[in-house]
């Protein structure tokens, strides 16, 4: 290990970091626009000069690597002219419109020019000015303020796989761009705002619209897919303004989706805001005394078994272990987390975890995905197994449709049957999983939602078997599951019980009047014309499919107004805290369903959300730690059965619009329209 | 302020190299080992511009990209940084006269007035009958025959108003005129004649 010394500290440091890594190791602050842990080495701003004895000029620190008995000042005379020479240049064609600046107040030029520039300019001669470039709806481009650090360019090509940004030019009229006019087509762009140092890249839809400083910010939990990214929501009042993300390296690194980071203008739009009573085929205002008496006249008497319930993709736990436990106590087993249908939950818990965690993609030598595009359907997990196959150690195949992942990968076809060879070892494939250290099977809900689901998932897990995915230390058996509540719901127990209906079979009932209510959690995204006769209760947040079908509407909260466990595809358990109220007459869920309990004389045991979690963690011990994913056994689960002789689809075709936020979002209706080119549906108002 | 010169490409119908050019291409594709084909982007792009009018509409540079397979912008970054890449049509010559310091002192400046009153355009702009593009050029390295300028392929050296004049009048003739320099010297050997090395060379080789 190289010793160091570095402004008199002296420090072993491991071979390969670079100056200005163990400067920050040393504990000494380096000023830096270029360089990002998370990007390769540019090497272009010269803000990180640091002073290297026997040296004759300063180094740039990011790009010279640490050498036996080197000798660093960070604190010199030398360095703090030439961090001075340096800011002097940056500044040279930098506009200096903080005042009119979305970045001001949280900006890197504007925090370095005032710790390490010069108070006044020398230069007298004019600017340079830019032309703003169009990179979509999402992302504004004030290019005058850009200081060429290309932190954008390296973003979208490595990490983004979506090589579309490069700096044309060059000299005084270099430009960062696309130079081919066209919005980014990746769905992670919202990041380079985040990466940008000044205010060339700022978030359009919050453009003017707030400073930093005003802001109330709280830690929460994307719910937009099932990764469970770390978020920090940005409110002003009762308004959410914005969304960033948290670093978790377990989860997310540092990047979000644009679904997770945009979508957010939908929850001011199409809100249920008060309970609705169906009076005579319409629904109409109602206080909340009414919408419960109307729900208890129609339970009274009501057999349990006429009675279902199915959560939707964005519920909490808390949540539905009380409408678990509500239904449990109304008799009924009809009880279902999975709207979509997927073949999952029966059998071991690691049946339907993401075992090898995503952090673990970065171990993995082979990855299989059967019936899934994690571009869509988990954008930032899809960066994460990019990142491993740029280290060029890992070999990818796809069973599905082929799809521009933005890594290369073989496509082995999309029939089902594959996997049958694979796991019976007369497909090529299958040898390469049985040679890898730590292969890996990623099996998305394209492949189990079909009706041979728990067929495909019995051969996935026959593969993993015979494969050799499953060793000591190491679970190769991976479900990339869609919806963030739907690892809780399994977790919970949120399916039919003995004798119970799943949700196919609670819409069959509805459809011949065997089931006469049902309770929807948030459910969306099912079939409502097969609800029938049914009377139905929709509890959520948006007026969607299920609130348009309903026959009662109780008024929710959305994610971000309510304190809330969620437990991503890997078996994470993370919470959400509440950033604003609920709208209007809004509640939270779980004191909607105890308000519901009472005035049907089946008072749930809980007063507050501490004892509510209490009752949920001893009933479901695998969700008491919080931020940690409890171990889930290998054991049984799947049904042997035939696999039907039909290609694999893919679930996601708009990856803009999969939940009620993104439907009634029009940042995420924008984007629908420009970067995936569908227009919108237009309404009778249009010309 | 001053703004960046518009920077978005040209476009046009669709571009393809010639059978010729496509069998050049692959020679210079095998050049370099598998993988590494987009090292030869250089030389694809110089040849895309011979074969269009000495310059590179977005069509032949998106061709170049999908030729050697790697992504368009890479390629676009290429062209645009290279002066020797013209990414906006251009005359029939391309007269690129060099502004820097030597050629400075040495007169450029009434070079590039008496090239602008013979093509009848100004600089950075082409001609009316589209002969002749102006642009002024950084250092060429010709700067010991300087002032000089670089007509298409050929340099111009040791130039003064009536050979910068009489060089644009011939090509205007369609006549080809005597490149290098224009005073007499051979390469850039002293403007006086020989200085030093004058006796006859002594030893081996003599």
């Amino acid at each position: 290990m190289p010793k160091i010394t570095i402004d008199d500290i002296e420090l072993d440091v491991e071979p390969g970091l670079t100056v200005l890594q163990a400067c920050e190791l040393a504990g000494k602050e380096i000023p830096r626009f270029c360089y990002h842990e998370r990007l390769s080495v540019a090497g272009n701003c010269r803000m990180c000069l640091v002073e290297m004895e026997k040296a004759p000029k300063p180094i740039a620190s990011c790009a010279m690597p640490v050498g036996e008995g080197m000798k660093i000042k960070t604190d010199s005379e030398m360095v703090k002219k030439a961090r001075h020479g340096v800011m002097e240049f940056l500044l040279i064609n930098h506009p200096l419109d903080c005042p009119i600046c979305d970045q001001g107040g949280e900006c890197d030029l504007q925090d370095q020019a005032m710790g390490y520039g010069f108070d006044r300019s020398r230069y007298l001669e004019t600017k340079r000015a830019v032309d703003d470039k169009n990179l979509g709806p999402l992302v504004k481009t004030i290019m005058t303020r850009c200081i060429h650090c290309t932190r954008c360019v390296r973003f979208a090509t490595e990490v983004a796989g979506v090589p579309e940004l490069g700096a044309t030019g060059r000299g005084e009229t270099m430009e960062i761009g696309t130079y081919v006019e066209k919005a980014l087509s990746s769905e992670l762009s919202g990041n380079i705002i985040d990466l940008c140092p000044v205010g060339a890249l700022t978030s359009k839809p919050y453009a003017f619209v707030a400073r930093p400083w005003e802001l109330k910010k709280t830690e929460s939990i994307d719910v937009t897919d099932a990764l469970g990214s770390n978020i920090r929501v940005d409110a002003r009042g009762s308004e959410i303004l914005r969304v960033l993300p948290r670093v978790n390296e377990d989860v997310n690194e540092e990047w979000i989706s644009d679904k997770a980071r945009f979508s957010y203008d939908g929850l001011l739009r199409q809100r249920l805001d008060k309970p609705y009573v169906r009076h005579d085929g319409k629904l109409r205002p109602a206080s909340w005394d009414e919408a419960f008496a109307a729900i208890t006249a129609k339970l009274k008497g009501l057999e349990g078994k006429k009675l279902a319930a199915i959560a939707g993709d964005l519920a909490d736990c808390e949540s539905m272990f009380a409408l678990k436990s509500l239904m449990t106590s109304l008799g009924s087993q009809n009880l279902d987390c999975r709207q979509d249908g997927s073949a999952v939950g029966e059998g071991a818990r690691s049946g339907y975890l993401f075992n090898s965690t995503v952090a673990g993609i970065e171990q993995a030598d082979a990855i299989l995905l059967v019936g899934t595009n994690p571009r869509l359907e988990a954008a930032v997990l899809n960066a994460r197994i990019r990142k491993r196959f740029l280290t060029g150690k890992v070999k990818i195949a796809i069973v599905g449709p082929e799809a521009d992942l933005t890594y290369k990968h073989q496509n082995l076809g999309s029939n089902p049957a594959i996997l049958s060879q694979i796991a019976a070892g007369s497909h090529a494939f299958a040898e390469t999983l049985k040679q890898a250290q730590k292969p890996m099977l990623i099996i998305g809900t394209g492949a189990l939602t079909r009706a041979d689901g728990a067929a495909i998932l019995a051969s996935a897990r026959a593969v993993a078997e015979t494969c050799g995915l499953i060793k000591d230390g190491w679970n190769g058996f991976n479900v990339l599951h869609r919806a963030a509540s739907r690892v809780g719901g399994l977790d919970l127990g949120f399916l039919p019980g003995a004798g119970g209906r799943g949700t196919d079979s609670i819409l069959e009932g509805t459809s011949s009047g065997a089931i006469e209510v049902v309770y929807l959690l948030g459910a969306d995204e099912i079939d409502m014309k097969r609800l029938g006769k049914a009377f139905v209760i929709y509890q959520g947040h948006h007026g969607d499919a299920g609130a348009a079908r309903a026959d009662v509407i109780l008024p929710g909260a959305a994610y971000t107004e309510k304190d809330g466990t969620y437990v991503n595809t890997e078996g994470r358990v993370q919470r959400a805290q509440r950033a604003t109220f609920p709208l209007g007459d809004a509640r939270e869920d779980w004191t909607i369903l105890r308000a519901l309990s009472e005035r049907l004389g089946r008072k749930l045991p809980f007063d507050n959300l501490d004892a509510l979690q209490v009752k949920m963690t001893k009933a479901c011990p695998t969700l008491s730690g919080v931020d940690a994913i409890a171990p889930a056994a290998w054991g049984a689960f799947g049904k042997a059965g035939d696999l039907a002789n039909q290609d694999f689809t893919y679930p996601i075709a708009n990856f803009y619009m999969t939940d009620a936020i993104g439907r009634a979002s029009v940042t995420m209706a924008k984007c629908v329209a420009e970067i995936l080119g569908q227009g919108v549906p237009r309404t009778g108002t249009h010309g | 302020m001053s703004t960046t010169a518009g920077s978005a490409p040209v476009e046009t119908g669709p571009f393809a190299f010639t059978a010729d050019n496509m069998r050049l291409a692959q020679a210079i594709i095998a050049k370099y080992p598998s993988g590494r084909q987009a090292s030869a982007v250089m030389p694809l792009l110089d040849l895309a511009q011979r074969q269009h009018a000495n310059w590179l509409p977005r069509a032949a540079m998106d061709y170049v990209a999908e030729l050697l397979d790697m992504p368009a912008i890479r390629v676009y970054e290429v062209a645009t940084f290279y002066t020797m890449y013209n990414t906006k049509p251009v005359g029939r010559h391309h007269v690129q006269i060099c502004t820097n310091l030597p050629c400075w002192l040495r007169g450029s400046e009434q070079i590039v007035s008496a090239c602008e009153k013979a093509t009848g355009t100004v600089l950075g702009e082409t001609s009316k009958d589209g002969m002749f593009t102006l642009s002024h050029a950084e250092c060429l390295g010709a700067c010991v025959n300087a002032p000089m300028m670089q007509i298409n392929d050929d340099y111009y050296e040791d130039l003064d108003e009536t050979s910068a004049a009489s060089i644009v009048s011939e090509l205007k003739l369609g006549h080809t005129p005597k490149t290098g320099s224009q005073i007499g010297r051979k390469t850039c050997e002293p403007a006086g004649g020989l200085t030093s090395l004058t006796e006859p060379t002594k030893g081996r080789g003599a």
